[in-house]
């Protein structure tokens, strides 16, 4: 906490309430840059009204959000789109488009609908990225579940922004495709420097691919520490109210918590 | 390719049917004949367009193919105007107001009801596109009480001036608001040129509108006093022809896989074009206007839909 400054998204007293229930309250923190933060917690924690505010999609009752030292709500909008983007994790739609179509939406940003050659490069660099040269030409309500998660990975990663977050993108995916993105993740901080922070729900994943883990609990934040130290059988207990086991492999962390 | 041939297709029909529309067994007195063909003709090409353009974008931004503007109760409004009138000032209501400040003060009254209605749900915490909808048709049905209620009072003969406002009709002949009209329509048109491209941005979802940087509720209230502007024109000039915007939309859909919602609009305004200006033909001519257009394209649309759904039977079996 005491290097909050380093840190460009910071985040200082959320409060969110619908009616009179508060569901996130009095959040503070920072993400680290550089790192894949994953916020933890059971359902209902507020993990994913956090990730809301923190990316403008929902507006907070009380606290603020600063990015890079200014408050989230005085960026015109289209400035924060070139910098931060955001993924839900619900996206039905009901439009004829390609994967192309769609990954190219991830450069509206920078062109406003008209692409330059530079824009559809990055478009196929995104789309080659997430491993879907073999389906950029399919229309995305034609694809599986797990195709269609990667075709919206892939336009967030057309959109180039230093700050990703992602609402559960490993919904809908099976084991091979979850690895696929969260080792894509991982490229995208270790080679292309980006901040990423994703809401996930498999500890496991969390506990692999992920430097830092923000865990909640009934709307506050319980623990924020590296993933060495919140991958802790005492701690995941208390988070989520069932035993785990530990196992070390490879200087690892893997939790099994199937049949304790 | 073949997208290019539909297209051109689609224009020559176009160009046909108004060539037939105005030429076709013409008789003696052509002078008068001519014009009064023009005049229709070009009330149904400024309805024609504003129908498309309004039901395209409160399609898009509410995310919904079935639903045209009259759900938000626009149309309702305008009738419910015209009724206090006549309700206030009797059978020389249109003696006291000229047909130009009506629709004036018609048209402000929409767009006031826009802001109301947009300030009464964005305004608090529930910025949700559905409660604007749900709150629409709640209004709707309110003025549409109200008028009937209204003309029950009334006398018989102020009810026939009403009664020309309730129904879709293309003989009335607007000619002194044809031209504050068009007006109005070129003026809503440049508006909703510029900042047609966000559509499709929005068409994704709000989220991802966020996302991609696009200022949502900005648009929404500026897309829905387009669409109040729309609205007005086409009801003030034949009556409330805005369900005409379901058959015409998904027409545009089925037939043009186009993605841009600039080719969108002007398809869309060609395909109703088309379909007012058929439609009045035959009944000009093969019904001899013992019917009005209205029927037509709810009996077209309906045949329409019947294959749609006949089609889809199909596809799933």
């Amino acid at each position: 906490m005491e290097n909050q400054k380093e840190n460009k998204l910071v985040f200082q007293g959320i409060v969110k309430e619908y009616g009179k229930k508060k569901v996130v309250d009095g959040l503070d923190g920072a993400i680290k840059d550089n790192a894949i933060t994953s916020l933890i917690g059971p359902n209902g924690a507020g993990k994913s009204t956090l990730l809301s505010i923190l990316s403008r999609l929902l507006k907070q009752d009380g606290g603020d959000v600063f990015f890079m030292e200014q408050k989230l709500q005085d960026y015109k909008s289209s400035e924060l789109a070139k910098k931060l983007s955001i993924l839900k994790q619900s996206n039905q739609m009901d439009v004829k488009l390609t994967v192309r179509d769609l990954v190219a939406f991830g450069r509206f940003p920078y062109s406003k609908g008209r692409l330059t050659a530079t824009d559809w490069q990055k478009v196929e660099e995104a789309i080659a990225f997430s491993d879907l040269q073999d389906f950029a030409d399919a229309y995305i309500d034609e694809l599986s579940g797990g195709q269609r998660q990667r075709a919206f990975i892939a336009m967030i990663i057309a959109q180039d922004t230093d700050y990703i977050l992602l609402d559960e993108p490993l919904n809908n995916l099976d084991m091979k495709h979850s690895v696929h993105v969260m080792k894509t993740l991982r490229r995208l901080v270790d080679e292309l420097g980006k901040t990423v922070v994703i809401v996930i729900h498999e500890i496991n994943f969390a506990a692999q691919y992920s430097d830092y883990i923000i865990a909640l609990k009934d709307g506050k934040i319980c623990y924020n520490d590296t993933t060495h130290r919140v991958i802790n059988p005492h701690i995941l207990h208390e988070i989520f109210g069932i035993a785990f086991d530990i196992i070390e492999k490879n200087d690892r962390k893997i939790c099994n918590y199937f049949n304790l | 390719m073949k997208q290019r041939q539909k297209i051109i297709i689609t224009l020559i029909i176009l160009v046909i049917a108004v060539i037939l529309f105005i030429t076709y067994n013409m008789g003696n007195n052509i002078d008068y004949v001519l014009s009064r063909r023009g005049i229709r003709l070009a009330t149904m090409i400024i309805v024609g367009i504003s129908v498309a353009f309004s039901s395209v974008i409160f399609q898009t931004i509410t995310n919904n193919r079935i639903l045209t503007p009259s759900i938000m109760g626009y149309e309702s409004i305008f009738i419910l105007f015209q009724t206090l009138i006549v309700y206030v000032y009797g059978d020389k209501a249109f003696n006291v107001i000229s047909q130009q400040e009506n629709f004036f003060y018609a048209v402000l009254l929409m767009l006031f009801f826009s802001v109301f209605m947009y300030l009464l749900i964005f305004g608090r915490q529930r910025k949700n596109i559905f409660y604007l909808l749900l709150l629409g048709m709640v209004m709707g049905t309110l003025f549409n009480t109200l008028s009937q209620f209204m003309h029950v009072v009334i006398d018989p003969n102020e009810f026939s001036i009403v009664q020309n406002f309730m129904f879709v009709s293309f003989a009335k002949m607007n000619v002194k608001l044809l031209g504050i009209a068009s007006g109005t329509l070129l003026v809503a048109l440049v508006i909703a040129i510029r900042y047609i491209k966000y559509l499709d941005v929005i068409a994704l979802g709000k989220d991802h509108a966020i996302n991609l940087g696009l200022d949502y509720n900005k648009l929404i209230r500026l897309y829905m006093l387009i669409i109040a502007l729309l609205v007005s024109v086409s009801t003030a000039l034949v009556g409330p022809i805005t369900f005409l915007g379901i058959l015409v939309t998904n027409l545009t859909y089925e037939l043009f896989k186009a993605k841009k919602h600039i080719h969108i609009v002007w398809l869309c305004s060609a395909v109703s074009c088309i379909c007012l200006i058929v439609g009045q033909f035959f009944i000009e001519h093969v019904l001899s206007f013992s019917t009005t257009v209205s029927i037509v394209i709810n009996f077209i649309g309906g045949v329409y839909f019947m294959y749609l759904i006949w089609r889809t039977r199909k596809k799933i079996s």
